[in-house]
């Protein structure tokens, strides 16, 4: 009986980020049931459930379509397949990141009451993310068949670049989220850096077409490497560069060692109203 | 060393302080500003201050006080809520905190997923809760209901789901929140009735309340707490009716 009861001393404290990560998995079970709860919230009440999912973004690849392909005559063939192939990954991104950012409220409100690793409303998050990414492939199927692109082997490494991908985005999250518990503008101000950060970033035009003097900015951003590992396999049909995949590689170690150290070290401080 | 004499839950020395000015900068922009002039002066607020408390398995303990005295606090270190400032907490086996009802409850969802969430909230497996659903459902009278949205529900109905499933538990130490019973009169009565179980297996059981006469008769042994400090400690009925002299003394 003493051998298997619980005990709970709260001045034994291992290395923080360790801990967390143990409690994040002994509330795993919570992870998948909060994601689940937001996915038929969503599907419930919205008219057009999953359609609408699918269709946003085909309306924004309409719009960028018209205005670089048509307006401005990007010379880039098959513009739709090529906006969509980096634009799976950008959304799932800054949908994860802004969603963190508006669960802080049901975060602070649950733990002020009993206890609960804060990390699982980041990680349901990214579960919710990574199912809206799943049908977004749909209709970028679909946008391939109609525009009569050819389909590719290398669409096989996707599930790697998910991985990478999935990575980067929970390290940013993790960072957004501690921040949000404790900063009410935090939301805003992220939401002010990720449109500037869009442009920066090879989605709706190519690297190519940056102005040499300028080429520093994308070749620094860390998101140039991500959206490439999805753009090489989805839309060019090779496998992404040995120097892109490393340095989206360590761009997501980076993050998500960023973010799980900060979220470990501040959580407790930020997460309590009282 | 022989578990029976082992205590479930003890504090030793806890002090609970709360920042109260750096807590009301919720902008980072001004967080920012004030850092950089170096201006950061916060109060503090005591909510515990040095508290000693051993409850043995099995002991009832009613926390009573007046508001403020830190009963709360006193919950959500025990609950792991918050981690003390100064002093250790030890609690020895599963806490149920039966503090909060339908925590997590969201309107548009059946009241079996309802059910499934909050007690993965509370660290229950999926199928742990998939497994008491009949009873909970038993319990709560809602059986035929289980598969309809909460937003359909009677307020009576969700409250008697929450009950349900926040009592359909095997803890060892229960932390209970006075008013926990709720319904009608019949369904306040298995409420009650629920809890007397607990009682009787024996379990540790902390009670808050200002409810007196709930104290004196559930409990074995009462803590007055007092602006953080344990003001008397001993058997109910005792430290029941000091509070009460005091209480009416100070209304004058």
């Amino acid at each position: 009986m003493a051998a298997t009861t619980p005990v709970y001393d709260s001045s034994r404290r291992g290395l923080r980020s360790i801990e967390e990560a143990r409690e994040l998995w002994a509330y795993r079970h919570f992870v998948f049931e909060l994601a689940s709860r937001d996915i038929k919230i969503r599907y419930k009440r919205s008219v057009l459930g999953v359609a609408w999912t699918m269709l946003s973004p085909l309306i924004t690849m309409v719009v960028f379509t018209l205005v670089f392909s048509t307006f401005q005559r990007l010379p880039i063939p098959g513009y739709p397949v090529y906006y969509l192939s980096a634009s799976i990954f950008w959304i799932f991104f800054s949908q994860v990141t802004s969603h963190v950012g508006s669960l802080t409220t049901d975060a602070i409100e649950i733990a002020n009451r009993i206890y609960i690793p804060r990390s699982a409303f980041v990680a349901s998050a990214v579960v919710v993310g990574l199912v809206n990414l799943l049908l977004s492939l749909v209709p970028f199927a679909l946008i391939v068949l109609v525009t009569g692109r050819p389909a590719h082997w290398t669409w096989l490494f996707l599930p790697v670049s998910l991985v990478i991908g999935t990575l980067f985005t929970a390290g940013i999250g993790l960072i957004v989220f501690t921040l949000a518990l404790r900063f009410v503008d935090v939301r805003d101000m992220y939401q002010a850096v990720l449109l500037p950060w869009f442009f920066v970033t090879p989605i709706v035009y190519e690297q190519s077409f940056v102005p040499p003097s300028w080429r520093w900015v994308v070749r620094y951003n860390p998101m140039t490497y991500l959206v490439e590992i999805f753009r090489a396999p989805l839309y060019n049909g090779w496998l992404p560069g040995p120097n892109t995949l490393a340095f989206a590689v360590l761009a997501a170690v980076l993050s998500l060692a960023a973010g799980w150290l900060f979220y470990a070290w501040k959580v407790e401080e930020y997460g309590l109203r009282n | 060393m022989d578990s029976e004499t082992e205590p479930a839950v003890a504090l030793t020395g806890v002090t609970v302080r709360y920042r109260v000015a750096a807590e009301s900068i919720f902008s980072l922009k001004e967080y920012a500003i004030r850092k950089l002039r170096g201006r950061m002066d916060h109060g503090e607020l005591l909510a515990l201050r040095d508290v000693s408390l051993a409850v043995r398995p099995g002991e009832r303990v009613g926390i009573i006080g007046p508001n403020g005295a830190g009963k709360s606090t006193l919950f959500r270190v025990i609950a792991r809520v918050r981690r003390p400032n100064e002093g250790r907490v030890v609690v020895r086996g599963r806490v149920a905190p039966l503090l909060e009802l339908g925590l997590g409850f969201h309107r548009e969802l059946t009241g079996r997923e309802n059910v499934i969430l909050h007690g993965t909230l509370l660290g229950r497996s999926r199928a742990e809760m998939k497994g008491r659903m009949d009873r909970i459902a038993e319990f709560a009278e809602l059986e035929a209901f289980l598969d309809t949205p909460i937003r359909k529900y009677s307020t009576g109905m969700v409250t008697r789901l929450a009950f349900a499933a926040a009592t359909d538990v095997d803890p060892d130490v229960l932390l209970v929140d006075e008013a926990l019973a709720v319904g009608d009169e019949r369904f306040r009565a298995k409420c009650h009735a629920r809890m007397a179980r607990f009682r009787d297996r024996g379990k540790t059981f902390l009670l808050v309340s200002h409810l007196l006469d709930e104290v004196r008769e559930t409990c074995t042994r009462a803590v007055w707490l007092a602006e953080g400090r344990i003001e008397r400690d001993g058997p109910a009925v005792e430290v029941c009716d000091a509070y009460r002299e005091w209480a009416h003394a100070a209304a004058g």
